[in-house]
């Protein structure tokens, strides 16, 4: 008989979790908000832009690689969700093209010219958005609803005026695709928690920093319906739940990760209170992005045992 | 109050149920035996027999190079065929005594004492020395250095390690249903050697049988107790067993008996008892033979030096040829790359898979999830770590706390990018504690 045996380093058992899978959570938890946003623009056939941008993400990363003699790398999924985040962060009246070149950026300059998965320091969705809004502000800051042109709440809400904080629950309001719904994303968020894809120290600190920063220095002091206003509008909820929660860009370690959420909490609070623009959650989490590699300088967690006592 | 137990660790499925319930049989080997010189920590064993000398069972074979060293017994009685080197259960070559078998049995004639009381300390020590006792969990580490450390009357508590963590292994379980005397009076006898120590057996709650029949037998001991920890790997590894049981913490740099503690398998307090009242050496252990491939999962006790081919015939055999073989458990064992290696002092286990997990998923890139992170109960960064050691940065391993890695490979486990952690960091540990050593 042939005796030939495998032989590698142990453990020799693992964990049936992969990356594809974890991919995959991420998709099926963005479903709901993919799906109400759908739904809701459908006069503005968002189905399109989502389509188009997430189909782009994935064939950019294919192209690229391709090009480049890399292994092909879309069956981790990885660049279906970052395409579809970016959709998701765009107003549905955006020109398809201007969908699809976030996309390649996301993928070709943030992602892959940093080493592909795993390397790039920044959230591709939200740099890419970031791109797309400095690029072509008029387009990416034009918001209709049920075919009427305006304001978002989040900017009424600046602007003093009054607002309706149920719908901004459910999510029939001008916004990007995804982020309208809060009751949505939630759904999506809770899935991922089941599933322990992600867990609540980021989106946790980052939504609680939130409040008490705004209820400081909102000057509405602790106003229900003014916090109510501001977690729902804007792209806070999406943010915190699916962006600022990205493995990638996030610190590893648990001290850090709150760190991060305070941080994330901070700047979105300073952005929408003191910029000129309603919207800060994009801005935030790409600085925070950037602060993760001091982050975790600061919080290397001290290993089990150290400083022990001797008896 | 919450189980006892540590931060961190995985739950992987513990395929325990397939030899759980088959009582321990007694294995004759066949006609050769083969033993290493080197089964334990510290320096080999020198042999002291030569080719054609008739051998008995019980006979001692190769000397202690050392304090920290063992010698090494026949398991049965025959000639001295030769001395040569042969594949290792680990994998590797090394000079191995080996032995025909003569059938006899014959064995030597033992000094048997009635009680341990009428020893002195140094000659319970010598004891245990001179029957070659080394930890039995897998490590090896040579029982009678554990049990003389500086300050005897510093020794707080001897912990019997029956948390046995490892999945598929039911060979500590076995031993404690069956030979909990033994067990306990092996206990009886270290725990007389530290006047100040109390002894605590800390058992996996997965065993709650054992937990009854240990308690049952220490219930006139008022110094010994029994504790359930919580089945979690690896609540066998010595530093999260201490920190269980005592909640006292240490490091890489420290031993047990820093922080009062002597810890021990529950098996080396059985050979410590065969060793001082019986005056048995140590030539047999208790091995499970268990996975997949194995058509009659079993435990086994086994004469050391016997052929781990012969432990699967006695199982029944493979079902199918396996992919993988596996000396010890499925976390920490090794990969068997010959099935024709003896069984040692440390084999606790031999495993055998129809399927290579390992085989199927190729490393891909880390995306930073923390997994890895969670679950080390050493409470380092596994990703980075691996990192720095793939690019030799031995400077910042050792800054970022490398050294502390315990080689539990709990990290490897959850790792949704199946990298091979635990390789890159234990072999990056290897080299810079080899480098600290030549300073």
């Amino acid at each position: 008989m042939n005796e030939k045996l495998n032989i590698s380093s142990s453990p020799h058992v693992r964990d049936k979790i992969t990356t594809n899978k974890i991919m995959l959570y991420v998709l099926i938890g963005l479903m709901p908000a993919t799906i109400f946003g759908i739904y809701n623009f459908r006069n503005e056939h968002a189905w399109i832009l989502v389509l188009v941008t997430t189909f782009t993400a994935v064939l950019s990363e294919y192209l690229y690689e391709r090009l480049m003699h890399k292994p092909i790398t879309i069956g981790d999924l990885s660049a279906a969700v970052t395409g579809l985040l970016l959709a998701l962060n765009l107003p549905p009246t955006l020109p398809v093209w201007m969908g699809a070149l976030g996309s390649v950026f996301a993928i070709v300059v943030v992602k892959q010219l940093f080493g592909g998965l795993g390397q790039n320091f920044m959230n591709p969705a939200l740099a890419a958005r970031c791109f797309l809004l400095i690029s072509f502000t008029g387009r990416m800051t034009y918001f209709v609803y049920d075919g009427i042109t305006g304001a978002t709440p989040l900017a009424k809400l600046k602007a003093g005026e009054t607002i309706n904080t149920f719908d901004m629950m459910v999510g029939t309001i001008r916004g990007t695709i995804g982020e309208t719904s809060m009751f949505a994303i939630i759904i999506g968020a809770c899935f991922l928690l089941l599933m322990g894809v992600i867990d609540l120290r980021i989106p946790g600190t980052y939504i609680v920093t939130f409040v008490i920063f705004i209820s400081i220095f909102g000057g509405h002091g602790f106003d229900p319906q003014f916090i109510t206003a501001h977690l729902c509008g804007g792209g806070l909820m999406l943010g915190a739940w699916f962006m600022a929660t990205d493995y990638v860009t996030s610190p590893i370690t648990k001290t850090g990760q709150i760190l991060y959420g305070i941080c994330l909490g901070l700047l979105t609070g300073l952005f929408r209170l003191f910029g000129g623009s309603a919207e800060g959650v994009s801005y935030a989490i790409i600085i925070s992005n950037l602060l993760v590699p001091l982050i975790e300088k600061i919080t290397l967690p001290k290993p089990f045992g150290k400083g022990g006592e001797r008896v | 109050m919450g189980l006892l137990t540590f931060k961190g660790g995985i739950h992987p499925e513990d395929g325990k149920t397939l030899a759980k319930d088959q009582p321990i049989k007694e294995l004759l080997p066949g006609n050769e035996l083969v033993y290493p010189l080197s089964q334990h920590i510290g320096a080999p064993a020198v042999p002291i027999v030569k080719k054609g000398d008739s051998v008995l069972k019980g006979q001692k074979i190769a000397d202690a190079a050392g304090f920290v060293s063992a010698p090494v017994y026949a398991s049965v009685s025959g000639t001295v065929k030769g001395i040569e080197k042969r594949f290792s259960p680990t994998g590797v070559k090394t000079e191995c005594i080996i032995v025909e078998n003569d059938h006899a049995y014959t064995e030597v004639v033992y000094s048997p004492v009635k009680s341990f009381e009428e020893l002195s300390r140094e000659e319970v020590i010598k004891k245990i020395q001179e029957a070659g006792i080394v930890g039995m969990g897998g490590a090896g580490f040579p029982t009678h250095v554990k049990l003389s450390p500086k300050d005897a009357d510093k020794i707080e508590y001897i912990i019997a390690n029956g948390a046995e963590c490892e999945p598929y292994l039911t060979a500590d379980y076995r031993s404690m249903l069956e030979h909990t005397e033994e067990i306990v009076s092996g206990m009886r006898i270290v725990l007389s050697l530290f006047k100040n120590a109390k002894a605590i057996f800390g058992v996996e709650d997965n065993k709650m049988d054992c937990v009854a029949k240990l308690k049952e037998a220490i219930k006139d001991e008022p110094r010994m107790e029994v504790m359930a920890l919580q089945t979690k790997y690896p609540q066998g590894a010595e530093r999260q067993l201490i920190h269980a049981l005592t909640k006292r913490s240490l490091n890489s740099t420290m031993l047990p008996a820093d922080v009062g503690c002597i810890v021990d398998n529950v098996e080396t307090f059985e050979s410590i008892h065969k060793a001082v009242i019986e005056g048995k050496p140590l030539f047999e252990r208790v091995v499970t033979v268990s996975g997949d491939a194995v058509l009659n999962p079993a435990n086994f006790k086994v004469l050391l030096g016997t052929n781990h081919r012969e432990l699967i015939e006695k199982a029944g055999g493979f079902k199918e040829w396996p992919e993988k073989i596996i000396s010890g458990g499925p976390m920490m064992g090794f990969a068997m790359p010959v099935l024709d290696a003896p069984v040692t002092k440390t084999s606790s286990g031999v495993l055998a898979f129809l399927k290579d997990e390992i085989k199927k998923d190729a490393p891909s890139a880390c995306i930073n999830c923390g997994r890895c992170v969670e679950v080390c109960p050493s409470r380092i960064i596994p990703s980075r770590l691996a990192d720095l050691a793939q690019r030799n940065e031995e400077e910042r391993f050792i800054s970022m706390n490398g050294l502390e890695c315990v080689e539990c490979g709990s990290c490897s486990y959850v790792c949704p990018a199946k990298r091979q952690l635990k390789q890159a960091i234990g072999s990056m540990r290897k080299i810079a504690l080899a480098n600290k050593k030549k300073k």
